[in-house]
């Protein structure tokens, strides 16, 4: 299989203020790989791909997504986000309108799509997260995982070439975590290339081709899963694993 | 033992019929206290004579008095000047919250500029000093001052508006490939609407309110129009007594219509 790289991070760097956040962060995510990002919490993984579609800026090294070089107020950034969808773990999604609207707002401002060839991708969609029902009611009357599921139908309406995760289930009470998760392994399952910065192991160990470690703003560790879960190369891993595992 | 009496006392003020006897009281003692009060001065009350003031029925029918027509110009005003103050308040806050280290620096200078000279002196300004140099009339003077004067104060109201909404619809809004534009127009500022309404309301009052100073530079407004009156008729206490009854009521529809519309956009979101 011929590889086609998609995120190119090459010595990237990242400070806030005095804080380094990132470190000389080196990282190739293929087309149609499935990569999931772990670590412990400060260790940088929000940071890194909030960086890949430019929410952040990185101050060293060179970072390319898409063929583009990322870089402040790079005139092709907006092209890039429409092309880049983003899950977060607030879900984010936009209060004020219907559940129909989110979905449609940005294929038609953005990508000036028709309302008629808009909606029929959202309910398409909305299909695929399993929600069609309800397509007129408004975000706050939706349980969080419903919401976290129309947040992904979101981003998939702009039909983005990769998906980044951020946390996804993080805030989410546990009985709704499960259905999210169904819902990412079904992308996985289309081909769709992830980036996903989780703790859900199970999901890790079910989807992932690639497994990060990060620690204090470096990458510690990638390695695939097998080798990762079974016998990591790393100490830290090790250690991290075993502090998530044992519950 | 001393809460449980205040406690008791509190709720026994706020019956009711507690409350509104003793509201009618208050009332009656300054009714009562500026009644003998002008009687002791030998003030002639000449209450019969305002509604002619106000409105009158002739064979053509009904005819707005002087005092009608000054609130008609007074609700003009107001309005033509809220709608600049709003524009120009709204860029304002787009200017300081543009993220350019210019933008920022004009408006945090016009904000200062502004709120810092008495709105007396920048009447003064718009009609003795810019108005002779670009040469616009007493009316035009007036509306730019209140415009100017109130943008200060609005501007505000939308920074605090917009800042109210969570980052995260910034960056989902982004993450979607909207420009900074299109984030406002279709995200941000339909959720600061619900933000900024009950400080608008205030504001709208207080320039109601501020629009009386244009009275100085003889704009035929609703003070303006009191003044006249009185400078023919010498009824100073029933007309201003009228006047501010008239500014009160204006008032007061405006607060009340705006609560409802608030409830409205609560129940929306």
């Amino acid at each position: 299989m011929v590889q086609t790289p998609i995120i190119i991070a090459e010595g990237v760097g990242k400070y806030f203020g005095d804080f380094k956040a990132l470190t000389d962060v080196d990282l190739i995510v293929n087309q149609g790989e499935r990569v999931v990002i772990c670590g412990p919490s400060g260790s940088g993984k929000s940071t890194l791909i909030r960086c890949f579609n430019g929410l952040e800026n990185h101050d060293t090294g060179r970072l390319c997504v898409d063929g583009m070089e990322l870089r402040e107020d790079a005139p092709g950034m907006r092209q890039l986000r429409q092309d880049v969808g983003m899950v977060f773990q607030q879900f984010n999604l936009f209060p004020h309108l219907t559940i129909l609207e989110n979905l449609i707002i940005g294929p038609m401002k953005v990508r000036k799509q028709s309302r008629a060839a808009a909606e029929a991708t959202a309910r398409k969609y909305l299909e695929r997260v399993r929600i069609p029902e309800q397509a007129d009611k408004r975000p706050a009357q939706l349980s969080g995982g419903q919401q976290q599921r129309v947040a992904i139908a979101r981003a998939l309406c702009m039909q983005p070439r990769v998906m980044l995760f951020d946390e996804p289930t993080s805030a989410l009470d546990p009985e709704m975590i499960g259905e999210v998760l169904d819902v990412m392994v079904e992308l996985a399952e289309t081909g769709m290339t992830m980036v996903v910065v989780t703790h859900e192991m199970g999901f890790a160990r079910k989807v992932a081709d690639t497994m990060v470690f990060m620690e204090a703003g470096r990458i510690v560790e990638v390695s695939p899963p097998e080798t990762f879960f079974t016998a990591p190369k790393s100490q830290r891993a090790r250690v991290f694993l075993d502090q998530i595992l044992e519950h | 033992m001393r809460m449980a009496a205040l406690f008791t006392l509190k709720r026994v003020l706020n019956a009711p019929a507690v409350a509104v006897s003793l509201y009618a009281v208050i009332v009656a003692a300054i009714a009562w206290a500026s009644y003998t009060g002008a009687q002791q001065m030998g003030y002639n009350w000449q209450w019969y004579q305002v509604p002619g003031y106000i409105y009158t029925f002739t064979d053509d029918g009904f005819q707005a008095g002087e005092i009608l027509t000054g609130l008609w110009a007074t609700i003009l005003l107001s309005l033509t000047c809220f709608l600049l103050a709003t524009l120009l308040g709204l860029g304002v806050a787009l200017l300081r919250l543009s993220g350019l280290i210019v933008g920022r620096a004009v408006a945090i200078g016009y904000l200062e500029f502004v709120r810092n000279i008495p709105l007396l002196v920048l009447l003064y300004l718009f009609y003795y000093v810019l108005g002779p140099i670009f040469g616009f009339d007493r009316w035009a003077a007036a509306v730019l001052t209140l415009s100017v004067y109130h943008s200060a104060l609005i501007s505000e109201i939308f920074r605090a508006g917009i800042n109210s909404v969570a980052v995260g619809q910034w960056e989902a809004a982004a993450s979607i490939g909207m420009s900074r534009a299109q984030a406002y127009r279709y995200i941000i500022l339909p959720q600061s609407v619900r933000f900024m309404l009950p400080p608008l309301t205030g504001e709208i009052v207080n320039l109601i309110k501020s629009s009386a100073i244009v009275s100085v530079i003889a704009v035929a407004e609703l003070t303006t129009v009191g003044r006249n009156i009185i400078s023919d008729t010498y009824m100073s206490f029933e007309i201003w007594f009228t006047v501010a009854a008239v500014y009160l009521a204006l008032t007061l529809v405006l607060s009340f219509g705006v609560s409802a519309l608030e409830r409205r956009f609560a129940t929306e979101t």
